[in-house]
């Protein structure tokens, strides 16, 4: 059971406590939300930087940090192991046969890096990072990547003010313009098209691979 | 390559001897054939005989053993971790279009979480009059609503963009599963939290380690989505995020976010890392496209397929598969035996649903030919499920997600079954 049998007392009573009339509400279902509990799951940052706590981390502090908590998947490098991700790299690609999207050359916004290693990251061993230490981390990622000098000091002032490399590559989903009005015409029925013959077979023949 | 096979009747000598040989199952018509006969009719069986199971044997069933195989399997080099990773649903053995719960496609980003009823909580915050906090209870209280829809991750298919790579529809169209929901619309939790009039978009995020956040446009909030509890008329399994996971019909498997704890009324989107470094669909020219929500229209045959060989020789043959579209119900489904350059209408049965999977069936009589089988589904809105040579002119060669091509089975003379692309 809970270890705190007085919290768990008041999830119990929770609907009671819930009579407390809530205005808004045509059920009057729920409870009023506390600023604490807020403040505990309200945790994601945008890209103008809302959401981000004080503090500050160097890329020295985070190179360290980066080899001790991250390495071990994404590389010393950041160039990642194996089929875990590269976080560095791969800028100039994008339009190749072959591109690589990592934070440096695909990801729009810094403040997805912070928000996305603050709650996620180390894998298996989430939210245990402080936030001066997501700071040195996002630096040295930024550092692998050669966007800042190994001097940089990531803060939550100047954070947002960091500019990504693909932050103009995105575009708003336009299928509506550009492929749906050609993909609507009454399909053809008959002789579509000359006799086929296969082009490609399967790569992996196995059934259950 | 093969013409279409015509209707043909097979003699009837062909027809007997076949029936003779597996040991009947076919009703041959009258006279009857004077001699023995096939010993499961002509003998006593033990099952006839003694008695089976008592009730309760099994408290909750599980498929009959000799239906093992009939399981959602996962490609192990695909993903480091099993933890971080899809799992496949097995299309090629399911009829009707109700998935069921233990065999239907997982995708975790961290692991299937054990979270309880009693644990559990869903707060609705930001850009409301009153930030709520509402109990498993709380939820069973509000008005509810029931509907099928399928969830069809914006990978599925995604190995497949280059060319042919996995040999079975599990694995080629797998990462989906169509299941009929139980929950309380979005709508009715956010009013009660009292919308701000500035809010345009909702934030939402699972209580998992990877959190899985995604941004969803207000409209589609206040619309279709429900916040589900049960599915198929049982509360939903651990892998698919018990007890309450968001359904967002008709748009990517990723924004269901499982485990449900935080739904956040803004004036922006977070930009989160599931919509900006995932998600995302790299076009030709080195753009991405974002905030492609909406799965198209698509559709794929289940049998005969790689992992369903056809095996009974020529003659009658059903080919049988599924339809859907995000932007509706659909309307017509074609299939083509020799690939794409003739179609046949399908009967569409059962489903018919909007975003929902449909069930349509081509009945044939096989020549023992070679085919080149293709379905190609229509939807309410008129969309045609393009070919995959038409989706790469349209966004390359090294885009991702949302294939919604059509896909080519093989059909050899054998009756074994290949995924092949064709001119």
């Amino acid at each position: 059971m809970s270890k705190f049998p007085d919290l768990a007392r008041a999830a119990l009573l929770g609907v009671m406590i819930a009579a407390t009339p809530v205005d808004a509400g045509e059920f009057g279902l729920g409870r009023a939300a506390t600023s604490d509990e807020i403040a505990a799951w309200n945790l994601d940052v945008s890209p103008d930087g809302r959401g981000l706590p004080a503090g500050a981390g160097s890329v020295l502090d985070g190179e360290e940090l980066f080899a001790d908590a991250c390495a071990a998947c994404h590389g010393d490098f950041a160039e990642g192991v194996g089929n875990w991700p590269k976080l560095a790299g791969g800028q100039g690609t994008l339009d190749q046969e072959r591109p690589q999207k990592t934070v440096g050359s695909y990801w729009p916004y810094l403040s997805t890096v912070w928000d996305y290693i603050n709650r996620s990251m180390p894998y298996g061993d989430a939210q245990t990072l402080t936030p001066d230490e997501v700071y040195a981390l996002v630096a040295y990622i930024l550092y692998s990547n050669d966007l800042v000098d190994e001097e940089f000091v990531l803060t939550r002032e100047n954070l947002p003010g960091v500019e990504m490399p693909n932050r103009d590559g995105f575009i708003v989903d336009d299928r509506a313009q550009v492929e749906y009005p050609g993909l609507s015409q009454a399909p053809c029925m008959d002789d579509c098209k000359e006799p086929v013959a296969i082009t490609k077979h399967v790569v992996v023949r196995a059934l259950n691979p | 390559m093969t013409k279409p096979p015509k209707p043909n009747s097979p003699s009837r000598r062909q027809f007997l001897a076949g029936a003779a040989a597996v040991g009947a199952g076919t009703v041959t018509p009258n006279p009857s054939r004077a001699g023995a006969g096939d010993p499961l009719i002509t003998e006593v069986q033990d099952w006839a005989r003694a008695l089976g199971d008592g009730v309760v044997t099994t408290p909750y069933g599980l498929p009959e053993p000799a239906e093992f195989d009939v399981v959602r399997r996962n490609i192990s080099n695909l993903s480091n971790t099993t933890t971080s990773s899809p799992s496949f649903t097995p299309f090629h053995a399911l009829e009707g279009t109700i998935t069921p719960q233990g065999c239907a496609f997982e995708r975790h980003h961290s692991g299937a979480i054990e979270l309880s009823k009693p644990d559990y909580r869903l707060m609705i915050n930001g850009l409301v009059d009153t930030p709520l906090v509402f109990s498993y209870g709380d939820l069973e209280r509000f008005p509810r609503e029931t509907r099928v829809h399928f969830c069809e991750c914006a990978g599925n298919g995604a190995m497949e963009w280059r060319g042919p790579r996995f040999n079975g529809v599990q694995y080629t169209h797998g990462m989906m599963h169509n299941m009929e929901y139980t929950g309380v619309p979005l709508r009715l939790l956010l009013q009660e939290a009292g919308i701000d009039p500035s809010a345009k978009w909702i934030y939402v995020e699972g209580a998992d380690a990877s959190s899985n956040g995604r941004s969803i446009p207000l409209d589609k909030a206040l619309g279709d989505v429900l916040v589900a509890f049960k599915a198929n008329g049982e509360a939903l399994r651990r892998e698919h995020g018990y007890p309450v996971r968001l359904v967002v019909p008709g748009w990517e498997g990723n924004l269901w976010v499982k485990w449900l704890r935080r739904v956040e009324v803004r004036d922006s989107p977070v930009e989160a890392r599931e919509e900006t470094s995932k998600y995302s669909d790299l076009l030709g020219d080195g753009r991405a496209r974002k905030w492609s929500w909406a799965m198209d229209a698509k559709s794929m045959i289940t049998a005969p397929s790689p992992q369903m060989p056809v095996g009974h020789g020529t003659g009658p043959m059903v080919i049988t598969g599924l339809a859907w579209s995000g932007r509706g119900a659909i309307s017509k489904v074609d299939v083509s035996l020799d690939g794409g350059r003739n179609w046949q209408q399908a009967r569409l049965a059962g489903g018919c649903d909007s975003k929902a999977l449909t069930r349509f069936y081509l009945d044939i009589r096989w020549d023992g030919q070679e085919m080149l089988l293709q379905s190609r589904a229509t939807d309410e809105t008129g969309y045609v499920q393009p070919s995959k040579d038409a989706l790469r002119a349209l966004r390359g060669e090294s885009s991702f997600y949302h294939n919604n091509g059509i896909q080519t089975w093989w059909v050899q003379a054998s009756g074994e079954v290949e995924n092949v692309e064709v001119s």
